[in-house]
């Protein structure tokens, strides 16, 4: 037996707690995919022509925060039975257990009322009817109906997460405005290279939780077709906003140059079809795309939100 | 290293502790929140009121 004195820890047992604690409904937020849909709504927001009141600006967000959340929660209520099967989702509080697929439906259904209700007598209607529309769209459309059976599920659903920058814009307007559309245009164009090339290195995961993502029902072949016909479609698009005078050419330059990047990492899925090369080449798209849209977002921030903006036409005169 | 581990009853009253606690502290924050907001809607009217 030892004659020392061994140090205690302290720390809590875990194995057979059945309660779920605070990180547990944090994680049912899905917080990554919230931090996302804040910046696109402050985006949104700020480029609006309007000057929105500070205090009104950030209740909007938190609004729009907690509709986001509300969502990811009903998401895992309801797609807990394939979360389990899928190594990057298994960890999940509802398919480990540690929150019951109940708690999770009432937290998701209390915070989305919440969330549009307090939109609504907070900042305006208009702004509360897109947050419930995006809600709804994310929940109903693409989770319940599109995710388990059709290969486009990504494409048409992608529309939830392009709204967000509208939602910002209506809660400064009180309208939808043109430039509002275009910015969910590139969003929604957006979604499709970026979710599959994720789909390609995972596709044994979609495959076995019987999830018809594009590369399990097509193929990889078509999916790097498609990767690149959307890349093709969304880098033009994505420069649109300085044609119509909405951005500088701050942004005219970082969108073609972050664009070409896009566009030359498509190429490189397109044409490295086998093995660890053209893994590589999707993981490499996947992580780009999510700094593309950073990128161009955060410079449409800076213009109107920082300034100054130059147009294109003080150039071209 | 001798490990003293909390029984699971009293893990889980801890937890429902902390839950409680951030409840708590989302409805101040809420209270807070309608009331800047209120106030900023109001604008200078807020002292507009018969005394």
């Amino acid at each position: 037996m030892s004659d020392t004195i061994a140090p205690i820890d302290f720390s809590l047992s875990r194995r057979h707690s059945a309660e779920a604690g605070v990180g547990d409904f944090i994680a049912l937020l899905k917080p990554r995919v919230m931090s996302l849909v804040v910046f696109t709504a402050l985006v949104g927001m700020v480029a609006a022509p309007t000057d929105l009141n500070p205090v009104i600006g950030i209740a909007a967000l938190i609004c729009i925060a907690v509709g986001a959340g509300a969502s990811g929660a009903l998401n895992m209520w309801y797609d807990a039975d394939i979360d389990a099967k899928m190594q990057r989702t298994m960890g999940r509080p509802v398919p480990m257990g540690r929150i019951k697929p109940g708690e999770a439906l009432g937290f998701g259904l209390f915070l989305s009322a919440f969330s549009v209700l307090t939109l609504g007598l907070l900042v305006n209607w208009m702004a509360a009817a897109l947050l419930a529309l995006t809600i709804s769209f994310y929940v109903v459309i693409y989770t319940m109906w599109l995710k388990r059976t059709t290969p486009q599920n990504i494409v048409i659903g992608g529309a939830a997460g392009a709204f967000p920058p509208m939602v910002g814009w209506a809660a400064a307007t009180g309208t939808v405005g043109l430039e509002s559309i275009l910015l969910f245009l590139i969003i929604f164009l957006w979604t499709p290279p970026h979710f599959w090339a994720l789909a390609l290195y995972r596709s044994r995961d979609y495959e076995s939780a019987g999830i018809p993502m594009l590369p399990v029902v097509a193929g990889g072949g078509e999916t790097r077709r498609q990767i690149l016909l959307y890349s093709l479609v969304l880098v033009p698009v994505a420069v649109l906003p300085v044609m119509m005078g909405f951005a500088g050419l701050l942004y005219g330059f970082v969108s073609v140059t972050a664009g070409a990047m896009f566009l030359f990492l498509a190429v490189c899925v397109f044409r490295s079809r086998e093995g660890r090369k053209a893994d590589l080449a999707a993981r490499k798209l996947f992580r780009y795309s999510i700094f593309y849209l950073f990128i161009i977002f955060a410079t449409l921030l800076v213009e109107h939100g920082v300034g100054p903006m130059w147009p294109l036409s003080g150039v071209t005169g | 290293m001798m490990n003293i581990e909390m029984e699971p009853v009293q893990v889980d009253e801890k937890k429902r502790r902390q839950r409680s606690v951030a409840i708590a502290w989302a409805i101040v924050a809420l209270i807070v929140l309608f009331f800047i907001v209120t106030l900023v809607q109001l604008g200078a009217n807020v002292f507009n009121r018969p005394l």
